[in-house]
């Protein structure tokens, strides 16, 4: 009677195509979103995410297009992300298919964005989206950068995090620019940290390598693991992770 | 042939978040779907479904806006079955109390609708249920999980039934409390969790639900 440690499949998509790269340089073609996401979903997956990582104003119908044509067939949560900056983008893609929303930099250029989406569609649809960088300039030593970690701010990403939870956000999603693509596992300090500050699910994003990275992640607090070239390269599947969890002793669907 | 007869689903279109999602996953499950507002339409149908995400106060406005109370009200009356889910569930009971503020809900059941005690909130994702006895609603999926996604809810049942009626089906969930997760009472079936988000467990139940119809 708990529930269940949630493990997510992360599409990031660019022209129509699920794209993966290292530290988001070297964009790579993975195939199509929808077929992908549909493996996924027979996997067992527990929600999909997909985040729209070109995100120009020509490429917003083609996201659109292809959020509804995934929640056509599948029957999961759905949270899109990438270059939302208006509560009416939010209703465009809720009325798309997508069940959750991810903000990131326009979020941190006016705060105030949260709490417009809150108002309008409760605060489980908002999911603050945020790329870690470990840098001394922040007093926890965590930094939120933009743009894939290309470029940095002056947030401490535990403060930022906790002011965003208290504007409305209904859950965090942490991604770990270090280890993001390096395949050597989750930050586990940062993820321990924001589980510490955080009243909101927290899903633990970047790094995942191996089947033996997921628990280490959950044991330092996580909600939900988040994962993608692992699984579009056909390293291991949804379900082999969620095997691995739960011979560690966690509550998986 | 098989088409003709599949019963029909007005899911009521009052500008509540993904309908999308129920509109599929219905017609998936089995049903001749139609998103609408329009009330004869929606006097029509065998089935109503009510969905709702947010605030408990702004998905009260939306529905009075559209007269969703009284659509609601007319169809209970005539004993034509509705289902709401998530807040759509929430607004069937008196009150719910949010953020400090009372809001008065449509009253089909007694109690208020209240924050959750527990460590992480929202409670979002798959949890199991205490499958009410005699369900027909969880009929050959007792043991499966469900999606949640909310931070309050209902958790005490006090309608109490006389007569001839049958006893409600009320089913428990838990998550840092119990909380009721589903009712079955007469024509009014109602969960917590999003059965069109629950793969095919939440098919299943949808389709369980439509065979009633």
């Amino acid at each position: 009677m708990t529930v269940a440690v949630r493990v997510i499949p992360c599409l990031d998509v660019a022209n129509g195509r699920v794209v993966k790269g290292v530290n988001f340089l070297n964009l790579q073609d993975s195939g199509d979103p929808v077929e992908l996401a549909s493996r996924y979903y027979a996997q067992g997956a527990d929600e999909i995410t997909f985040l729209d990582v070109t995100a120009t104003v020509e490429d917003r119908s083609t996201m659109y297009d292809i959020v509804e044509r995934t929640a056509e067939t599948l029957f999961i949560p759905l949270t899109v992300g990438g270059g939302v900056r208006t509560a009416d983008d939010v209703a465009r893609l809720l009325s798309h298919g997508a069940d959750k929303i991810g903000v990131n930099s326009a979020a941190i250029r006016r705060p105030e964005l949260i709490d417009d989406i809150a108002a309008r569609f409760g605060a489980q649809v908002i999911v603050l989206s945020l790329d870690v960088l470990r840098d001394n300039s922040a007093p926890s030593g965590f930094l939120v950068t933009t743009h894939g970690g290309r470029e940095k701010t002056t947030l401490d990403a535990l403060v930022w995090a906790r002011e965003a939870i208290d504007r409305g956000a209904g859950e965090l999603l942490v991604n770990s620019i270090d280890a993001d693509g390096t395949k050597a596992g989750f930050d586990i300090e940062l993820i321990a940290a924001m589980r510490e500050i955080s009243s909101v699910p927290v899903i633990a994003s970047g790094g995942a390598g191996q089947l033996d990275h997921f628990l280490p992640a959950i044991t330092a607090g996580a909600d939900a693991v988040l994962a993608a070239s692992v699984f579009h390269s056909g390293t291991f599947t949804v379900g082999d992770v969620k095997r691995a969890l739960s011979e560690g002793g966690v509550t998986v669907r | 042939m098989a088409e003709a007869a599949a019963p029909t689903v007005a899911v009521l279109d009052y500008g509540s978040g993904n309908v999308h999602s129920a509109v599929k996953a219905l017609e998936a499950a089995g049903a001749q779907v139609t998103l609408t507002r329009d009330r004869q339409a929606v006097m029509d149908a065998d089935g109503l479904l009510v969905p709702g995400v947010g605030a408990f106060a702004a998905v009260m406005e939306q529905l009075r806006d559209v007269r969703g109370d009284e659509l609601v009200e007319r169809r209970l009356a005539g004993g034509r079955k509705v289902m709401g889910i998530c807040v759509g569930m929430q607004v069937m009971f008196e009150n719910g109390l949010e953020h400090g503020i009372d809001t008065e809900g449509l009253g089909e059941w007694p109690g208020a609708v209240t924050q959750l005690d527990a460590p992480v909130l929202p409670h979002m994702g798959w949890n199991t249920v205490e499958a009410a006895e005699g369900s027909t609603l969880f009929r050959g999926i007792e043991d499966e999980r469900f999606y949640f996604v909310h931070s309050y809810a209902a958790k005490d049942w006090t309608l109490d039934v006389y007569g001839a009626f049958a006893q409600p089906k009320v089913t428990y969930a838990t998550h840092g409390q119990r909380f009721i997760a589903a009712v079955e009472n007469g024509p009014l079936t109602a969960t917590q969790f999003h059965p069109e988000k629950s793969g095919e467990a939440g098919l299943k139940l949808l389709a369980n639900w439509i065979e009633s119809l």
